[in-house]
């Protein structure tokens, strides 16, 4: 068995922008099942990143416990980590944010950290509209404790243990437009040519971001009766619309008849695309966004695609007037203003 | 609300009417071949990866022995072969520099143990055949191997007082140790072959009159090519040599001096075995002057590297002029400057320079500046037809002449090229010979013997080291210089040590061990897309070859490489995977879930004449 992946690339490997090669957003060689969704997620993430032209040291990548918490080792090894506890993932994110504001922040969960374990943080997080990526590979099974139902196994699915899942689902795409998500997506796994934009449009966007990934468990959960299986999620995809993400240095040069498409104007001066709109769907509508995932999810579809987004919302940044200035950069002056500027605060009260 | 599903493009059928590349069809043993760089690149198709295994497992018995039964001379190949297989390997499209396969080679000579009971030995029950081999150097040498043990009677004949030919005469000992020749020379000879040294063959038709099934000819291309229009050039002829003849009288030490100062006129590998030569031999100032651009030499860069290392300048873009004598002496040569001009169509020109002619002083002159063919002992009478400049019309597959019983091989047949090329017309001559004297069609040629079989050991093991080693090539050691200097019979190449031979066939990628991708198996999770390191594989909708080789991840545009395309998948797209720079590492099937992708190691045997009836092989 292979431990470690050859060191030698394509010769003809492009470089980005700020001259490193995709090699250099890679992480060590997966661990995971051979055939996990997740390691296609793992993928997108360094092409995303790479395309990006992000410096891979001003990344940090979090994650809490299970199969898709271990994917950052498989990514970003240049990046700073934190593996933290079960469901904890926001918080110790939420740190992390408020601590530096320069960094790109990707959250890494699954169904069972984020939708069980982590319920309660997740609600939280997307309130708070914290600025960061939040990716959910969401495989429908605890695959790591060898593939029990998960809160996001849909009812009457059968993975290999050949019972019937008997609670509900929840729909964290649904559930996230529901607490006040301003960038709710849903991905498959087997699709990059969605995904990798969208992660792109995902890391742009100024505040909260979840992209809901669909990626089967190849171990415990990709049965021909499994609602979240490759065969499943080919034959039930749907998407709201193609998304493609231009960056703010370049031009746009597609040239789509007007009433198709929508452009979508991001906080840093970049433009999400939307071509090929499905029937009666308006990416800034809150309610059609709503109405797509729950008419989807009756016909026992898969609903994918950019679902919902509002750019122009402040970001837990602008609602706390947090700093601009990463907190270990704060010197004593900034940090004790004086005692002048006690005075006159002080003053303002009286 | 109603909610049209939209299914981006990648997943919707194509236009019927688009051109679509086939599914590749495995069946045909060329496509896996084709594969396998360095092998498809020799003439002799040799295992190459095979045998390079066999020396990382220390089993250079069978190394040797795989080599032995492809290209005859492995010692003698180890140390002087042109290597076509270097520039082909995928290792040099990955990295600087191709994996030294023919050092290889000699690895797998220079540390074998003692393989003669490996070697077929006679006495042959006869199969009552007789044929006569003129020549005695690789081709007629590979068709007495193939078809002695066949049972056939075979009659050598060669003017030397040995056996060997241009292997013997031509290359220095220097580079090639007698010793070595000999071996590989004789388990040949030692197979019941009648010799006939010393015996120069002056008429074909004396021979055909004799009992002789049928007569090969592998005679070389024995004559040096001269400038005797050049002036001055018969003033002092004793000074002036042919490059091949000097050398093949200092093989058979007819000579054993030369001139301080000495030109050598030519810039091909026998020019570089001549002032390699002259080096040994007393000349101290040998230079090499060449028409042609630097760049533009014949000779390989290693053997040019050589000759700079033992202080040999090479003088590039001089055109000889004239010789200059003095009462019968010669003092030296007198060059005029040129200049390569290329046009359009790359073609290229030697424009004379507005320069004074250069004098270089020069107590003896070599001249290596080709090779002809000759046959003035072929009557013309015989049925043989010749073409173009004056050479045998010959098949190019079944290398027969226009007088049915008698093949040519070697450079006899179409021209100077080295031995490996006279190795593989060889084989192919000796399967010939066998079908005709069996009465069957020469045409009708039997198939290459090839196998496809799993390596797979377990989950994610297999039975051959997937490992990627980032090791550079390792370089020879070469004996001292003052010492090899003074001696002609001092080998200067040393050749790989064990432990180093190890590291280097480690460097090999394995080619032959092929990814076979079995559709019906796979489920488009695209692991192996994702772990690729060269980015080999794409799943995509099928399109003709030139559309396809620039929509895939990393476009495909070494279009000398094959597209590996499957049949159509549940998603109507198609596996397509660029053979050009993949590493064989096996990490795509060790990452598939449902085995779709498995690595199967192909070999690929020329076929040889005792194919021809397998039954009749003792």
């Amino acid at each position: 068995m292979s431990y470690k992946r050859p060191s030698f690339r394509h010769p003809g490997a492009a470089i980005n922008e700020i001259g490193f090669h995709q090699k250099d957003y890679e992480g060590a060689l997966s661990t995971l099942c051979a055939g996990c969704g997740h390691d296609s997620i793992s993928a997108a993430i360094i092409q995303a990143c790479f395309e990006l032209a992000i410096p891979p040291h001003r990344i940090a990548k979090i994650s809490g416990i299970g199969c898709s918490s271990k994917t950052p080792t498989y990514f970003l090894a240049n990046s700073h980590g934190f593996n933290s506890v079960h469901g904890r993932m926001p918080s110790v994110a939420t740190g992390a944010v408020m601590a530096n504001r320069d960094l790109t922040y990707i959250g890494v969960s699954g169904d069972g950290d984020s939708a069980s374990i982590g319920m309660g943080q997740f609600a939280h997080v997307v309130r708070r509209n914290l600025n960061m990526v939040y990716i959910v590979m969401n495989n429908g099974c605890y695959g790591l404790t060898k593939g029990q139902d998960s809160a996001t196994a849909d009812v009457g699915s059968v993975g290999k243990a050949g019972v019937p899942t008997m609670f509900s689902s929840i729909d964290l795409a649904g559930l996230a437009l529901e607490l006040g998500a301003d960038f709710v997506a849903r991905s498959f796994s087997g699709d990059k040519d969605q995904l990798i934009p969208l992660i792109k449009a995902g890391i742009s966007h100024n505040g909260f971001a979840l992209i809901d990934v669909l990626s089967p468990c190849v171990t415990f959960n990709n049965t021909k009766t499994s609602t979240k299986s490759y065969s499943y999620v080919r034959d039930h995809m749907g998407s709201t619309s193609i998304a493609d993400f231009v960056p703010e240095k370049s031009e746009i040069t597609a040239t789509v008849a007007p009433g198709e498409s929508k452009m979508i104007e991001m906080h840093d001066g970049s433009i999400i695309e939307l071509t090929s709109l499905a029937e009666g769907w308006d990416p800034g509508n809150r309610l059609s966004a709503i109405n797509a995932i729950h008419n989807a999810n009756l016909k026992g579809e898969v609903l994918t695609g950019l679902l919902y987004i509002d750019a122009k919302q402040p970001s837990v940044h602008q609602l706390l007037n947090t700093t601009l200035k990463p907190l270990n950069s704060l010197n004593q002056d900034e940090l004790m203003p004086g005692v002048e500027l006690l005075e006159r605060i002080n003053a303002e009260f009286r | 609300m109603d909610f049209s599903l939209f299914f981006p493009p990648d997943y919707s059928c194509h236009d019927s009417t688009f051109v679509k590349l086939k599914p590749t069809d495995l069946k045909d043993p060329e496509y896996f071949h084709k594969v396998v760089d360095c092998q498809y690149a020799c003439p002799a198709h040799t295992p190459v990866p095979e045998y390079i295994r066999m020396i990382a497992l220390e089993r250079y018995d069978d190394a040797y022995m795989i080599n032995w039964e492809s290209n005859v001379f492995p010692g003698v190949l180890g140390r002087t072969c042109d290597r076509p297989c270097e520039p082909a390997c995928r290792r040099g499209r990955i990295e600087e520099k191709p994996v030294a396969i023919c050092r290889l080679k000699r690895v797998a000579a220079d540390l074998k143990g003692d393989i003669t009971s490996r070697i077929p030995r006679g006495p042959f029950p006869s199969n009552g055949k007789k044929i006569a081999l003129i020549g005695g150097g690789p081709a007629s040498l590979t068709v007495a191997r193939d078809l002695a043990p066949l049972g056939y009677e075979i009659h050598l004949f060669d003017e030397q007082k040995s056996g060997g030919g241009f292997m013997r005469s031509q290359i220095p000992a220097f580079r090639l140790p007698e010793e070595v020749l000999n071996e590989e020379v004789n388990y040949i000879l030692d197979m019941g072959v009648h010799k006939h040294f010393n015996t120069y063959v002056s008429s074909l038709k004396e021979i055909l009159k004799q009992d002789y099934d049928a007569v090969f000819i592998g005679t070389g291309a024995p004559r040096g090519k001269d400038l005797p229009k050049l002036d001055g050039r018969w003033d002092a002829k004793d000074h002036v040599h042919i490059g091949i003849d000097w050398l093949a009288s200092v093989a058979f030490e007819h000579r054993e001096k030369i001139g301080k100062k000495v030109i050598v006129v030519g810039g091909g590998n026998t020019a570089m075995d001549c002032c390699r030569t002259a080096r040994r031999l007393g000349g101290t100032d040998v230079k090499v002057v060449v028409r042609s651009p630097f760049e533009d030499m014949k000779a390989s860069a290693w053997e040019i590297e050589d000759a700079q290392r033992e202080d040999i300048p090479i003088l590039s873009c001089h055109n000889p002029k004239a010789f200059v004598t003095e009462n019968g002496v010669l003092k030296g040569m007198m060059f005029s400057r040129v200049e390569a001009v290329y046009d359009d169509q790359g073609k290229r020109k030697l424009v004379p320079l507005d320069e004074p002619d250069v004098f270089i002083e020069a107590d003896d002159v070599l001249m290596a500046i080709g090779q002809d063919n000759a046959f003035p002992w072929i009557e013309k009478d015989l049925g043989i037809a010749f073409g173009e400049w004056d050479m045998p019309v010959v098949n190019k597959t079944t290398f027969q002449s226009t007088l049915p019983k008698v093949f040519f091989g070697g450079d006899a047949a179409f021209g100077p090229e080295n031995v490996i090329t006279a190795v593989a017309h060889g084989h192919q001559a000796a399967v010939s010979i066998e079908l005709f004297c069996q009465q069957m069609d020469v045409h009708d040629r039997p198939n290459p013997l090839t196998n496809l079989f799993s390596q797979k050991m377990g989950i994610h093991e297999w039975s051959y080291d997937n490992a990627i080693v980032d090791d550079h090539r390792y370089n020879v050691p070469h004996a001292n210089k003052e010492l090899s200097l003074q001696n002609r019979k001092l080998e200067v190449e040393l050749g790989f040590d064990m432990p180093t031979g190890f590291k280097e066939a480690q460097r090999c990628l394995n080619c032959d061990v092929q990814t076979v991708f079995q559709e019906s198996r796979c489920i488009e999770c695209d692991a192996c897309v994702d772990i690729c390191p060269t980015s080999c594989i794409t799943f995509t909708t099928n399109g003709d070859e030139e559309d396809l080789r620039h929509r895939l991840t990393m476009p495909a545009l070494n279009t000398t490489q094959d597209l590996y395309v499957s049949d159509v998948l549940p998603t109507m797209r198609v596996m397509v995977k660029d053979e050009d720079v993949c590493l064989h590492c096996g990490l795509c099937a060790e990452r598939c879930p449902t085995s779709a992708w498995d690595m199967q190691k192909f070999l690929y045997n020329v076929s040889k004449a005792s194919h021809v009836c397998p039954s009749a092989v003792v």
